[in-house]
């Protein structure tokens, strides 16, 4: 139960040059063609098995939305097949077939049953939804004096009523207010750790790499690239920025990890290094530890400006600090070919115990969108080990005291 | 087949809750309520049988009763109502509810099987009415009454399988929901349902044959006056014209369904 296959999965619209073709077409029984296929996504092979759960991210357009239809059913494929095994709740959109003068109960009650839930599961079910939306006496008021957040609260709770097999969710975590978003992803969590495949459309880096084991990135229609969250994201990160031409490239870290690196070349990062106060390399360090981030850049072509950007990512590649020497007004004017900088960037590790990477880019302006000279995913992984302060959770140390007085 | 069957089946619940809702949100903020659904036909008739009886002078030949031509025009316009809701209502079904297409996925017949339905529940409500007016007026038809039964069926028969052509047609080629709406006007006129058959010229009334409403409400109108069916014989024709919409309107759903979301 809960698995899904995607077979070289591919969808095409049919596009007539002129209004008369599909006519044309129809008259002919089909022995005159008028239509170009334009093809939106093709060749997509990828299986969950049950219980895994995965995201997929790409830039608009590139077909995303359109193989969550094929998955769910609601448009038809042109090639390729999808098997799916149990249950399935699909939340692309929340709140669809939500009539305004009905009250919220009666709209709940046919909202499940759209969804294929059966009356008599709904009616016990009643009660449980009802709480989880907690919209206390409008459930009995009709659904257009509701705010939109009460509704999206309302239609979340009836599509995640009984707990899927599979469940396919299309950047509906947005849902309402931050206290509701958090209740609804606890509720998406706590059906992964039921046994629920998972599988999630979204640009939220952060939802994706906190709840999905692997991470699949669409690109013009095709599986640009499978893997991981945190390298797929790095990689993606490093795709959008080099929408100019350049390069991007991935190598096999020695740990195992994908390292990402991209740009346009103008300057290029040479070396990397962690070192501690001694000036020794180091992988190791303590909460708190002062340490050095040394740069060395070399300078490819004249270049208007050059800035040095740098960033600590978690274990998820969820970003921890990262600033640039554009925010710390030390930006490097008018970079002549030829020339090496270093960069020596100083800071204390105070940082929650576990492993840490440091990411670093050589940019112009802000950030690394406009242009991106040479950006370095995982440049640098060490670990944090509490070795002289008191136990603490999370991943910052905070220099704390605590008075009791009674 | 037996798996769409299955499926429909399954969401039998949704299916009834839809007609109830769609049968109550038209009269949800409205104080008469159900009334308008009998208003509405009422009007319309007492406009025809004021027109046509009594400024026009229209006779029926052969029958000299008070409430005569009413009850051929009720007979005629009832029936019809029914045909053209289906027909009118199911060329729109899919591209009304697109939204619903395109994001849920469903069994897809559902949509004119509610409409059906609701068409249905009209047509009873406004047919008990009609009943009452036969008994209490005298003109109450004895159990040539139950002939409807085949005839209605033959009619609903014609209404969805001229739907579901014009619905699956209609989200490829939107002129045809145009077209359909003028075209219903004449077919209207062309039959004999405000007018009997007679003042046409013989000409024209032999073309009347290709019409597969009028042995249709013919019927409808030979047993509501207490008659019985002119011939069974020319009802054949809107059997296999009916017969002939469905497995087309059937087949062109069936291929053309998945490429119908793409259109919406």
């Amino acid at each position: 139960m809960g698995r899904i296959e995607v077979q070289s999965l591919g969808k095409a619209y049919k596009q007539y040059r002129r209004r008369w073709g599909r006519l044309t077409e129809w008259v002919m029984f089909g022995w005159a063609v008028r239509h170009r296929l334009k093809w939106v996504l093709q060749d997509i092979s990828f299986t969950l098995l049950p219980g895994e759960s995965v995201g997929i991210i790409g830039i608009n357009g590139a077909g995303k939305s359109t193989l969550l239809k094929l998955i769910t059913g609601t448009a038809q494929a042109t090639s390729g097949s999808v098997h799916m095994t149990g249950r399935v709740a699909a939340l692309l959109e929340l709140g669809i077939g939500f009539h305004p003068d009905f009250t919220g109960r009666q709209n709940a009650m046919m909202a499940g049953q759209l969804l294929g839930i059966s009356t008599a599961q709904l009616t016990e079910c009643m009660p449980d939804i009802e709480s989880f939306a907690e919209i206390g006496e409008y459930i009995d008021q009709p659904v257009r004096v509701y705010s939109s957040g009460m509704q999206m609260r309302l239609a979340f709770s009836v599509a995640t009523a009984i707990r899927p097999d599979i469940l396919i969710v299309d950047e509906a975590l947005s849902v309402g207010d931050a206290y509701f978003q958090h209740k609804s992803f606890d509720r998406i969590r706590a059906f992964r750790q039921q046994g629920t495949t998972l599988l999630m459309v979204s640009h939220d880096k952060v939802a994706i790499q906190s709840i999905c084991d692997r991470a699949i990135l669409l690109n013009e229609g095709r599986v640009a690239m499978q893997g991981p969250p945190e390298a797929v994201m790095d990689y993606y990160n490093a795709m959008l920025a080099q929408r100019q031409s350049s390069e991007v490239q991935r190598r096999e870290r020695p740990d195992g990890k994908v390292q990402t690196i991209s740009g346009s070349g103008e300057a290029r990062i040479e070396d990397v290094s962690l070192r501690n106060a001694s000036g020794e390399q180091t992988t190791v360090v303590s909460v708190a530890e002062k340490l050095t981030l040394t740069v060395r850049a070399k300078v490819h072509q004249n270049i208007p400006e050059l800035v040095l950007g740098f960033m600590i990512k978690d274990k998820l590649g969820q970003p921890i600090f990262g600033t640039n020497t554009h925010y710390l007004g030390q930006v490097i004017r008018l970079a002549s070919a030829g020339a090496t900088y270093s960069f020596a960037i100083e800071f204390a590790a105070n940082l929650g115990p576990g492993s840490y990477s440091i990411a670093v880019a050589l940019h112009s302006a802000e950030n690394h969108l406009t242009r991106n000279y040479q950006w370095r995913d995982l440049a640098v992984v060490f670990s944090v080990v509490n070795v002289d302060k008191s136990n603490f959770v999370g991943t910052n140390w905070l220099p704390i005291a605590i008075t009791i007085e009674s | 087949m037996r798996t769409t069957l299955r499926s429909l089946w399954n969401y039998r619940g949704f299916i009834i809750g839809s007609v109830r809702r769609e049968f109550e949100s038209k009269y949800r903020k409205s104080v008469l309520g159900a009334t308008w659904n009998i208003v509405n036909p009422l009007a319309m008739i007492l406009v025809y049988t004021i027109i046509f009886s009594q400024l026009m002078k229209a006779r029926l030949p052969g029958v000299d009763k008070p409430f005569a031509y009413s009850i051929y025009l009720c007979a005629g316009t009832l029936t019809w109502g029914l045909f053209t809701e289906i027909v009118s209502r199911g060329q729109n079904i899919f591209i009304e509810n697109a939204n619903l297409l395109k994001k849920i996925s469903f069994p897809r017949l559902i949509l004119p099987i509610i409409l059906v339905l609701n068409a249905c529940i009209n047509f009873l409500i406004i047919s008990c009415l009609f009943l009452l007016f036969l008994i209490f007026s005298g003109n109450w038809p004895g159990w040539t009454l139950l002939n409807v039964v085949p005839l209605l069926a033959i009619e609903l028969m014609l209404a969805i399988g001229m739907a579901m052509v014009l619905g699956v047609l209609n989200v490829f080629f939107r002129d045809v929901g145009q077209f359909v709406a003028i075209f219903l006007q004449f077919w209207f006129w062309l039959t004999p349902i405000v007018y009997p058959l007679e003042i046409l010229p013989p000409a024209v009334r032999s073309w009347m044959l290709w019409n597969p409403m009028f042995p249709v409400i013919q019927g409808y109108q030979n047993i509501f006056a207490g008659q019985p069916i002119a011939d069974w014989t020319a009802i054949c024709i809107p059997v296999v014209m009916g017969g002939l919409l469905c497995l087309l309107g059937w087949r062109m759903f069936r291929t053309h369904s998945g490429e119908m979301v793409d259109e919406l």
